[in-house]
């Protein structure tokens, strides 16, 4: 075995390794500000087989876009609504388990035959584009997947303008949910220049 | 393409002359230029700090540092190792693992970042294809590291210090990018390389900052931004949250925060310089110098020359960026949080938008001087 192809086995061994107990960390530890940061641990372990596999582009695309933006703001959402409260008791958490458990265990043994089953076709590396990809990835955004690439950023449009009617209240005069009027204080006050008000 | 010194392939042939294989040649020279980089980043920061203090002295009329070495240039290596011998406290009522690893994950995408700096055209240490996306990518790691910090301190100041920095850095990431993107337009391609040669043509003239004023300033402001630098430096404000995110460390760790917002410093400086400045090119071409002169340009004096003077013309550079931002520090009031807000979302946002527009416009227009 060349040294090239043993680093490569290394990195491989250890990053499965951190996205497998990674990912059991995120879902079975008690703390949630843990949860999140494994699982920013784990997006940036996937974006390392990435590079393994030489796509460079989608591997510092996915740190950017997973770990810079939407791990960030999960651990934003987190630390802005961190109360210190008991979850409450729940009577049949064992009969539950159980059942997440089993279908759990279920879809992996499907994946594992699918894995199995399946006759994958292996590129040859020599055939690899590797830097050229940042390239091929625009022109194929831009003509065959241009009606997806579109339609996704109008729904990320729509989210937008959603969180900004969500979040200023001033826009509707009812609340959405309890149908009372809403109380605009604090917005009146935030939205007022500080210093004008002094003399 | 490949002309210039390459230093890797003459090591190895060196290596090879001593009948050691390829493989092993290759495995030998890899941890030097990264050594080689990483010495260079904390040189660069001792010296940065020593012009830090003695140009705040001169902003306020003092005489700053001086007992420490002449005109007290041992001074940082006295706060060096002041820091290191000091006691490493990690609070009682602290998470210790988050408290250890959120200064760590600060310093390393900083340091990893400095990968894809070129100090001439085979001076880096790799000219990877996706190059100055992955200083956009790898910048984007350090709020988790300054929330973990700021939540593990489990102190008020703390963890405002750290939502006001992830804060900061998402919003200003975004003109960043979109400013990075009209210099890429104009290159087409990613590697910083790339970016440098295309500015080669005319020496001075020919340097992207005559062609994107508006995405030079929309850059710079958002550096400032990034590496918390005076004028935006909420995360840390001392008059409203005692040191922000830092509160609470003390020793290495606090010298961890210190090292890596300094060597964060040095390199948007480099970067700014890179994207911007002609990188490692000399205001008038080196290849008009030596065909005035008669040499030949690849006659090994003048590689080694040329070499020379790239080197000396990046950090030069540099370090003209970092005194303005020091002047700046030292000279500027802080902005308010919603003032900081309002610039990143309502006026740099828009501003690099149509910049990045109206670079795609006049590439089409005029090819032959915006990249064809």
């Amino acid at each position: 075995m060349s040294i090239a192809i043993t680093t490569q086995f290394i990195c491989f061994t250890v990053l499965s390794l951190v996205v497998i107990i990674g990912a059991l960390g995120v879902v079975l530890l008690e703390s949630i500000v843990y949860s999140a940061f494994l699982l920013g641990g784990v997006f940036m372990s996937v974006a390392g087989l990435y590079l393994l596999l030489n796509a460079s582009f989608v591997a510092a695309a996915q740190v950017l876009v997973y770990v810079g933006a939407v791990n960030v703001l999960i651990i934003f959402a987190i630390m802005l609504v961190n109360k210190k409260e008991d979850l409450k008791p729940i009577n049949d958490i064992k009969s539950r388990r159980i059942i997440s458990t089993s279908i759990c265990l279920t879809l992996l043994s499907l994946l594992i035959r699918v894995d199995l089953t399946n006759v994958w076709s292996f590129s040859n590396p020599q055939n690899s584009i590797g830097e050229e990809s940042t390239i091929r990835i625009g022109e194929h955004l831009f003509s065959d997947y241009l009606l997806p690439f579109e339609v996704a950023s109008v729904l990320l449009l729509m989210a937008m303008i959603g969180a900004i009617v969500l979040a200023r209240r001033d826009v509707m005069s009812k609340d959405i949910s309890t149908g009372l009027p809403v109380d605009q204080e604090l917005i009146e006050k935030s939205s007022e220049p500080l210093l004008t008000n002094k003399n | 393409m490949d002309y210039g010194l390459d230093l890797e392939y003459s090591f190895n042939e060196f290596l090879k002359g001593f009948g050691l294989s390829s493989e092993i040649a290759h495995i030998i020279w890899l941890p030097l230029p990264m050594l080689l980089v990483l010495v260079a980043a904390v040189v660069g920061v001792l010296v940065t700090v020593w012009l830090e203090r003695k140009i705040s002295a001169a902003a306020q009329q003092r005489i700053g540092p001086e007992y420490a070495g002449a005109l007290g240039v041992l001074q940082p290596i006295a706060d060096g190792l002041k820091l290191l011998v000091k006691e490493d406290i990690i609070p009682a009522k602290a998470d210790g693992i988050l408290f250890t690893a959120g200064p760590i994950l600060v310093l390393v995408p900083v340091i990893l970042s400095w990968l894809i700096v070129p100090f001439g055209q085979n001076l880096l240490i790799s000219n990877v294809g996706i190059g100055i996306f992955l200083w956009i990518a790898l910048s984007s790691i350090q709020p988790i590291g300054l929330l973990m910090s700021g939540y593990a301190s489990n102190n008020k100041y703390s963890l405002l210090g750290g939502l006001r920095a992830a804060a900061q850095s998402i919003s200003y990431e975004i003109p960043l990018a979109l400013s990075v993107l009209a210099v890429v337009l104009m290159t087409n391609s990613l590697s910083t390389v790339d970016i440098v040669n295309q500015q080669s043509g005319a020496g001075i003239l020919s340097w992207n900052i005559w062609r994107q004023p508006v995405g030079f300033i929309v850059f710079w402001i958002c550096a400032l931004a990034e590496c918390e630098r005076l004028p935006f430096d909420l995360p840390e404000a001392e008059e409203e949250l005692v040191a922000g995110y830092q509160t609470e460390y003390a020793g290495m760790k606090f010298a961890l925060f210190y090292l890596g917002s300094y060597i964060n410093l040095i390199l948007s400086a480099l970067l700014v310089s890179i994207l911007y400045l002609g990188g490692w090119g000399f205001p008038i071409p080196v290849e008009l110098i030596a065909k005035f002169l008669n040499l030949p340009i690849n006659a090994p004096f003048i590689q080694v020359f040329t070499a020379s003077i790239g080197i000396v013309m990046t950090v030069l550079k540099a370090y003209l960026l970092v005194f303005i931002a020091i002047l700046l520090r030292w000279t500027t009031p802080r902005v308010r949080i919603d003032q900081l807000l309002d610039l990143g979302w309502k006026f740099l946002l828009p501003i690099s938008l149509a910049n990045l527009l109206i670079t795609a416009g006049l590439k089409l227009a005029f090819p032959q001087f915006f990249g064809g």
